[in-house]
């Protein structure tokens, strides 16, 4: 299927609007498309930060910017949809955050949520020495990076540095 | 290459065979799922966290009473041969030890090891504290895992949840985090073809079956590890009871399989479990399925008291110096050595004939 807009190359975007209830649908080129402002999720693969992200196994984005899933986990930036994937929670906050389904689940598991066996406080142990909170500074700094929340990740940086 | 003798026992007390029912249960395995509260679980951290990880971790242990002394293997510094010998003894898994497609161990992947406790670092979680007992031991090798998590547990900080209680990488594990599983013979139930009942009655009751290297892997020689399949919703007491409780219910059904199969075909059994152990004595060339079939043989013609003067220690040895790991180390060659099955040959033949002698 060749291009709606130039007749010549080979149509890679099917654009479809729906604009006064008229279904419309536009075959583009990628140049075409590029020139209307339509970016396929293929042209990100192309730009070094969609290199990079791929290579990272991170997955590419759908669009660009990615803005975070308000429903991704607050510390690790996990998603149900990354659990899914992968059978494994990113982080113990994981566990907070997806609480509901994951009663569902658990339920389903193990017929039971309520954990019966030794408990565990927290007051047993001290909360962690100095490289652990900058581990945690890093990490959150990584997720600030990657979510291109700069004036966090400025505010991170300089933290880490007093710690370290 | 690694070398295993510093261990106090070799890291293999636990095929002693001294333990109790050995003449039907290998070994006992207890396993606890632990993460720590200030870092996010494997599958997300990084190289510099792991190394974190492994570095606060091996600071409490050298403080304990129960892993001052252990001694310490980074998978992720090691030959995959001498990975390969630490899979093989059952003291690391397949995943930690790198086994599996890319046959690299990830960063920061350890074992700390001492007598018959250790923990695996950077696992699916953070620690699996493990503590591994020759034969049916469930209480034993559980309290002592349980002293360790004690000591551990006052000076690290774990990840608890009051609801979900100790929380893992998979849902599959959370709750008491605690897997135990008995690593068992059952050549009785196999040949009366009752075996298949008995797999599917455990599953019913929340009970699951696995080869002779835990998850993934393939049952060979007639060994089966069963373990709890649950983890949430009952006290570690409560698991440990439920399982041994079927164990010995699966170990009866045995001894009335062999009880059956010598009342009803006397002479098919003896000529099977001879067989296996003349192909053992004289056999030139070994695959290690053949040796692990022909041993499970042997092993029942000694249950069964037909075959004299071979003791199940000898047996238990035979099947891990047999791997390939520890044959091709032995033997000084490559575990992919064309030869290999010829080597295992001779080695069984040695074994076997420095126990019975000649006369054998």
């Amino acid at each position: 299927m060749s291009c709606d807009q130039c007749h010549e190359r080979e149509a890679v975007i099917h654009l479809t609007q729906i604009v006064n209830e008229q279904v419309t649908t536009i075959h583009l080129c990628e140049r075409c498309a590029a020139e209307k402002g339509v970016e396929s999720p293929g042209g990100v693969a192309k730009t070094p930060l969609g290199t990079f992200l791929a290579a990272m196994g991170k997955g590419l984005p759908e669009t660009t910017p990615a803005p975070r899933s308000p429903d991704a986990c607050p510390r690790c930036g996990g998603t149900l949809q990354d659990f899914r994937e992968t059978g494994r929670l990113g982080c113990s906050e994981c566990w907070r955050t997806f609480e509901a389904p994951l009663r569902d689940l658990l339920r389903r598991l193990h017929g039971s949520t309520h954990h019966l066996g030794e408990r565990y406080t927290e007051t047993m142990a001290d909360p962690g020495p100095e490289p652990a909170r900058a581990a945690e500074l890093r990490e959150r700094l990584r997720l600030a990076v990657e979510t291109e929340n700069f004036e966090l990740a400025a505010e991170l940086r300089d933290q880490l540095k007093v710690v370290e | 290459m690694i070398d295993l003798s510093l261990l106090t026992d070799g890291g293999v007390g636990w095929l002693d065979a001294s333990g109790p029912a050995s003449h039907l249960v290998l070994s006992t395995r207890i396993r606890l799922a632990r993460n720590l509260s200030n870092h996010v679980f494997q599958g997300r951290n990084s190289e510099t966290e792991r190394e974190e990880i492994l570095a606060a971790v091996e600071d409490v242990a050298r403080q304990s009473v129960l892993l001052r002394r252990a001694s310490k293997f980074r998978l992720d510094r090691l030959e995959r041969i001498d990975r390969q010998l630490l899979h093989e003894r059952h003291l690391v898994s397949k995943e930690l030890a790198g086994l599996d497609a890319d046959g690299r161990a990830r960063s920061g992947a350890t074992l700390l090891v001492q007598d018959r406790l250790g923990v695996m670092l950077n696992e699916e979680d953070h620690l699996r504290i493990q503590g591994l007992h020759s034969g049916f031991a469930l209480e034993a090798a559980y309290a002592e895992a349980d002293r360790l998590d004690a000591e551990l547990g006052q000076r690290l900080a774990f990840a608890f949840h009051p609801e979900f209680g100790y929380l893992t990488s998979c849902p599959t594990n959370v709750g008491t985090g605690l897997r135990a599983s008995v690593l068992i013979h059952l050549p009785g139930l196999v040949l009366t073809k009752e075996i298949t009942k008995v797999l599917q009655g455990l599953a019913q009751v929340g009970l699951t079956f696995r080869g002779l290297y835990g998850e993934g892997s393939e049952v060979v020689g007639n060994f089966f590890q069963l373990s709890n399949q649950t983890t949430l919703g009952s006290s570690e007491h409560e698991l440990l009871d439920h399982l041994g409780k079927m164990v010995r219910q699966v170990m009866d059904y045995e001894e009335q399989a062999r009880q059956v199969l010598l009342r009803d075909a006397p002479a098919i059994i003896e000529d099977k479990v001879w067989r296996a152990y003349g192909l053992l004595r004289y056999a030139r060339a070994l695959s290690f399925e053949e040796a692990m079939n022909l041993l499970s043989g042997v092993r029942l013609g000694v249950g069964v008291e037909l075959i004299p003067n071979v003791s199940i220690y000898t047996l238990n040895k035979l099947l891990v110096y047999t791997q390939p790991a520890h044959l091709a180390v032995a033997e000084g060659v490559e575990p992919d050595e064309a030869d290999l099955p010829i080597r295992r040959a001779r080695f069984v033949r040695n074994v076997l004939e420095s126990e019975v002698g000649r006369r054998g």
